[in-house]
């Protein structure tokens, strides 16, 4: 029923459909319609994460560690929650930088060094080779034990011809296709819109033949379909067959923490990953759909892992079938031809996905981080063909044919070795040495292309002597005892428990002691100099790449160039027709006419490194560029220099902003400066008005009885000596306030003269009530004094300190009343002053006035009646109190009368200067 | 012919002049202290012309004049403003109120005399 013509059959016409699609979006994408412009497309072209490896090996895994299989896929789902930044960081410096693979990223970040391509390409080689063989493994292994449907049987080690051996056919099919759609053309951004959609196709295919067989079997298992599942594993349990699944564990930890550390490396840095996640994307808000689409395709993936290695446990009990088959040979068993052509479908989908992938991004590497640049070193000598694409896209075709061929190999010699997922492993760890150079070069600026090399090549030699030797060993290509006993039986010096690192997984002591050796030499040789220019720069566009929006690459270059020859240069790589488009596209953008008028500046030289880099890498592409060029060494202040310039900027326009915000504060304290000056102003034009309304008002009554005097000889005797009466003491209240305005000008200017001398507060009310006395018997007040015995002393004027009293007793004689009245003036110490206060028993002074009397010319009058006065005493009172540093205020004593009083500090002679 | 002449001032000194030269011309002569007590004798009184200081206690002079004039009642009452304030502005405010004449303080005598005189003339 299912023979061998009918796989190979079925095996073509999916291969032809996946073409098609890649054709078919190819196609679409030339006339402008991407079909991968969407984010759902970008998330499962992430899934190509999950290659042969996942499906069938992870059931393999399940059967033996249980749980054990998990980190693999929790590691991804634990970063991609980080994606937001790390891997967006990622994509924007690519598109900026127009990286075109990983070891492209690290070697521009690291000053864009040949040499540390080269082994970023090197070790993926070395690390991903035997991965490519891993699915020509499972590729063949799946085609032999479909074919011997419905037999159940495990494919043995045999030697066949060539010919006829499956995976090497695969191994051709899959470099054609990948030639097909991975090398039409040297393309500038080395975008695959084709093979992507192909890819997305292709991780829908793998799912649903996993669901598929996972429905199966689950279905079986609950026994709604009919057959004998549940009662094989109610045998097996008996056995105890099941135990791994049934008591699951997270130990030993340590294995957990590296392998779910390994596989949240791997999703972002294997080639193949880089690929997909970083080149291929179409727009970088895709990554946010991703955060949560993909781990959603690994957690769906994995749903019917344990159920189908529970029913492949059961239905195989005596161990004869190998767990990583039970995806095909439980179909096989139950009879499914189709289901198990789905499988072997799927299987086949996960498979091609990955080594297609894998072996572009490879050769793209290859090609421009190895080859190119020996080239480049043998056409110092030799004139280099004239057509450099074509010779590129040749090389590409060779590499994508080596690196098959290699897995190939691989497989051949040393696939029997190891389990799948071991495989696999040992390459994680491989790509892990990626990381420190790549981690720390979006976050550190102090990392450098030496230490970026020791770090790499640490990793890589203990990778292989820890992980690539012993797998050799095993293979029986080297004497197994080397491994436990260590080189010429030196113990610590063990492969797989060097420093005496026994009891561990072989993968996490091979991880532990390979990322320690990189991490410590990338950081202790970066550190034995200060980055040079050309790294301090990448690192500034790699370290910043999020904070300016995009990150672009200031054009760093001084020299002299000819644009007729960078457009040769780029003709030799893209052919005439793309580079002179994209050189006149350039030039329309600068709004230059034509290509001739392109000034060779750095910015033209700087685009047509870019545009280079697309297609041979950023390290080649500035060689190349230099070599037609006549460039001037920067120096690193020079560069800082120009870098900095952009943060000048955006530092100028922070400091505009503070400016901009400090005149406004000073603006706005101006206004209210100048509204303090109009108010100023105007309570001096209210003073005048004052002080004028109360000079004329005397003036009138003296002009007016003046001229009744002068025109009318007539008036009796008593009628003029009262009218001469009015006219002296109007008199002399002119001269009062006149002296007062003066006063009070004075003080309140500062030019006040001071006589300040300890003064007797005793004496002060004694000068000030004989002054007064008469006036306050006049009106029949009573004035009685409470002083104390001790001498009450403070510092200040004397003179003036009478005026104050004068001021406050005349007051309170003008409002107590007349007949009958009483004024007290008591004295006592309230430490560390002494208090003054005269009371009066006259109407007392609204509340709302009590601040106001002691403004000018605010008189109280008493029952409507204006008081005779100034208006100035109390203001003139305060300006004297306030200067002697004490203070005088006014209230209300019950139950009738005003109370004014004043505090002045004591003065103590042993204090006084 | 004898006037009657409310003067309304809050300074002793000016009201004991005033009130000699108005009853030297033969004029009856009442005194007011604030501008309340001199809205209230003018309503009381009626008489032929007041003279009205501006800066008083209570109520000012503008005020007073603005209730005089908004009674029909005492449409024919002449008013002479009187102040110490001898600003332009306040002359222009007296006067747009309706005040009949306005003199600044210190103000002569005679000048005073015949102004009340011209006002109390000027029937209409």
């Amino acid at each position: 029923m299912i023979s061998g013509p009918v796989i190979i059959g079925a095996s073509f016409t999916y291969l032809g459909l996946l073409f098609a699609i890649a054709y078919w979006a190819d196609r679409q994408a030339e006339r402008g319609r991407s079909v991968i412009a969407h984010p759902t497309i970008y998330a499962l072209s992430l899934a190509v994460y999950c290659t042969a490896w996942t499906f069938y090996g992870s059931v393999g895994r399940a059967t033996e560690n249980g749980l054990g299989f998990l980190p693999i896929y929790l590691g991804p789902t634990l970063i991609a929650l980080l994606w937001g930044s790390v891997m967006l960081k990622m994509v924007r410096i690519s598109k900026a930088e127009r990286i075109t693979s990983i070891a492209d990223f690290i070697a521009s970040r690291y000053g864009k060094s040949q040499a540390l391509g080269g082994l970023v390409t090197v070790i993926a080689v070395i690390g991903v080779v035997p991965y490519i063989a891993l699915q020509l493994k499972a590729v063949a292994w799946s085609f032999t034990i479909l074919k011997h449907y419905p037999e159940v049987r495990m494919p043995g080690q045999t030697a066949l011809p060539l010919w006829h051996d499956s995976a090497f056919v695969i191994a051709l099919l899959l470099a054609a296709f990948t030639i097909l759609f991975g090398t039409r053309q040297l393309d500038a951004s080395e975008r695959h819109e084709g093979l992507v959609a192909a890819i997305a196709f292709e991780s829908i295919i793998k799912l649903v033949a996993f669901i598929a067989v996972g429905l199966f079997v689950t279905l079986g298992l609950l026994g709604l379909a009919g057959h004998e599942l549940p009662a094989a594993v109610e045998a097996a349990r008996q056995a105890s067959l099941l135990a791994p699944l049934l008591k699951p564990s997270v130990s030993p930890i340590q294995d957990w923490l590296a392998i779910s550390f390994l596989a949240a490396i791997a999703v972002m840095l294997l080639p193949r990953q880089f690929q997909v996640g970083v080149v291929e994307i179409s727009d970088e808000r895709h990554v946010r759909r991703a955060i949560w689409l993909f781990p959603l395709y690994l957690l769906v993936i994995n749903l019917f892992v344990i159920p189908i290695a529970v029913a492949g446990l059961s239905l195989f009990p005596s161990g004869q079938v190998d767990g990583d088959t039970f995806m095909l040979t439980i179909p096989i068993a139950f009879q499914q031809p189709w289901l198990a052509l789905l499988v072997f479908i799927g299987g086949l989908s996960a498979a091609t996905g990955m080594v297609i992938v894998e072996t572009i991004a490879l050769s793209t590497m290859v090609s421009n981080d190895l080859v190119l640049p020996a080239l480049m070193r043998l056409w110092r000598r030799h004139r280099p063909p004239e057509d450099l694409g074509w010779l590129l896209l040749n090389i590409r075709r060779g590499a994508i044919v080596a690196i098959l061929m290699l897995g190939y190999l691989y497989y051949r010699l040393a696939g029997e070795a190891y389990a799948l997922v071991s495989i696999g492993l040992i390459s994680f760890v491989a790509i892990a040495q990626l990381a420190p150079a790549v981690i720390g070069g979006l976050y550190w600026r102090g990392g450098t292309r030496e230490g970026a090399l020791a770090g790499l090549s640490a990793g890589f030699l203990v990778w292989t002597y820890t992980l690539l030797l012993p797998s050799f060993a095993r293979s029986g290509w080297l004497p197994t005892a080397f491994m436990e006993s260590g080189p010429g039986g030196i113990d610590i010096l063990a492969p797989l428990a060097l420093f005496g690192l026994a009891g561990w997984n072989e993968i996490t002591h091979g991880l532990f002691w390979s990322l320690i050796a990189n991490l410590g030499a990338f950081l202790i040789v970066s550190s034995l100099r200060e980055p040079n220019a050309a790294e301090a720069a990448q690192a500034r566009i790699y370290v910043d790449a999020l904070r300016h929006g995009r990150a672009a690459s200031a054009p760093l270059w001084r020299g002299s160039a000819d644009i007729a020859e960078l457009i040769r240069l780029a003709e030799r790589f893209l052919g005439v027709q793309r580079a002179r488009s994209a050189f006149e596209h350039y030039a329309r953008s600068r709004n230059l006419a034509d290509t001739d008028t392109l000034p060779a500046d750095g910015q033209t030289v700087s685009f047509a490194e870019n545009l280079l880099a697309g297609a041979i890498g950023g390290a080649s592409a500035r060689l190349m560029v230099a070599s037609v060029t006549e460039e001037e060494t920067l120096g690193l202040d020079e560069v800082l220099d120009i870098l900095d310039e952009a943060s000048q900027i955006r530092a100028y326009s922070q400091q505009l902003e503070q400016k901009s915000l400090a005149l406004e504060a000073a603006t706005a304290e101006l206004r209210a400066a100048n509204l303090r000056l109009k108010e100023l102003d105007h309570l001096k034009d209210d003073f005048i008005s004052s002080v004028t309304h109360e000079l004329r008002t005397p003036l009138a009554s003296i002009r007016a009885f003046s001229e009744i005097l002068y025109d009318d000889p007539d008036i009796p005797l008593d009628l003029r000596k009262r009218f001469l009466g009015i006219l002296v003491s109007e008199t002399e209240r002119l001269s009062r306030l006149v002296n007062q305005v003066l006063d009070l000008a004075k003080i309140e200017s500062g030019h006040a003269d001071w006589r300040n001398e300890a003064v007797v507060l005793q004496e002060v009310i004694e000068q000030a009530a004989q002054a007064t006395e008469q006036m306050i018997q006049d009106r029949g007040i009573q004035l009685a004094r409470a002083l104390p015995d001790t001498p009450a002393i403070v510092w200040g004027d004397r003179d003036r300190l009478v005026q104050v009293l004068m001021n406050l007793l005349s007051n309170a004689a003008k409002f107590a009343p007349a007949e009958g009245g009483r004024i007290d003036v008591q004295l006592h110490a309230a430490e560390p002053n002494w208090r003054l206060c005269v009371a009066d028993d006259g109407p007392g002074i609204p509340e709302s006035e009590l601040e106001l009397v002691f403004e000018k010319f605010r008189q109280t009058s008493i029952a409507g009646a204006k008081p005779a006065g100034t208006g100035l005493g109390l203001p003139i009172s305060r300006q004297i109190i306030d200067n002697l540093g004490g203070r005088i205020w006014a209230e209300n004593l019950p139950p009738k009368g005003a109370n004014l009083c004043f505090e002045l500090p004591a003065h103590r002679p042993d204090m006084s200067d | 012919m004898r006037k009657r002449i409310l003067i309304v001032d809050d300074e002793p000194n000016i009201v004991i002049s005033l009130e000699f030269l108005m009853m030297r011309e033969g004029h009856e002569v009442r005194v007011a202290r604030d501008g309340e007590a001199g809205l209230a004798a003018v309503k009381t009184h009626k008489p032929d012309l007041v003279v009205l200081d501006v800066m008083m206690p209570k109520l000012d002079g503008f005020a007073v004049l603005e209730a005089v004039r908004a009674d029909e009642a005492l449409a024919k009452t002449r008013i002479l403003m009187l102040t110490a304030k001898g600003r332009e502005a306040e002359q222009k405010k007296g006067l747009s109120l309706g005040a009949d004449a306005y003199m600044p303080k210190p103000f002569s005598t005679r000048e005073l005399v015949d102004k009340v005189k011209e006002l109390l003339d000027r029937d209409d």
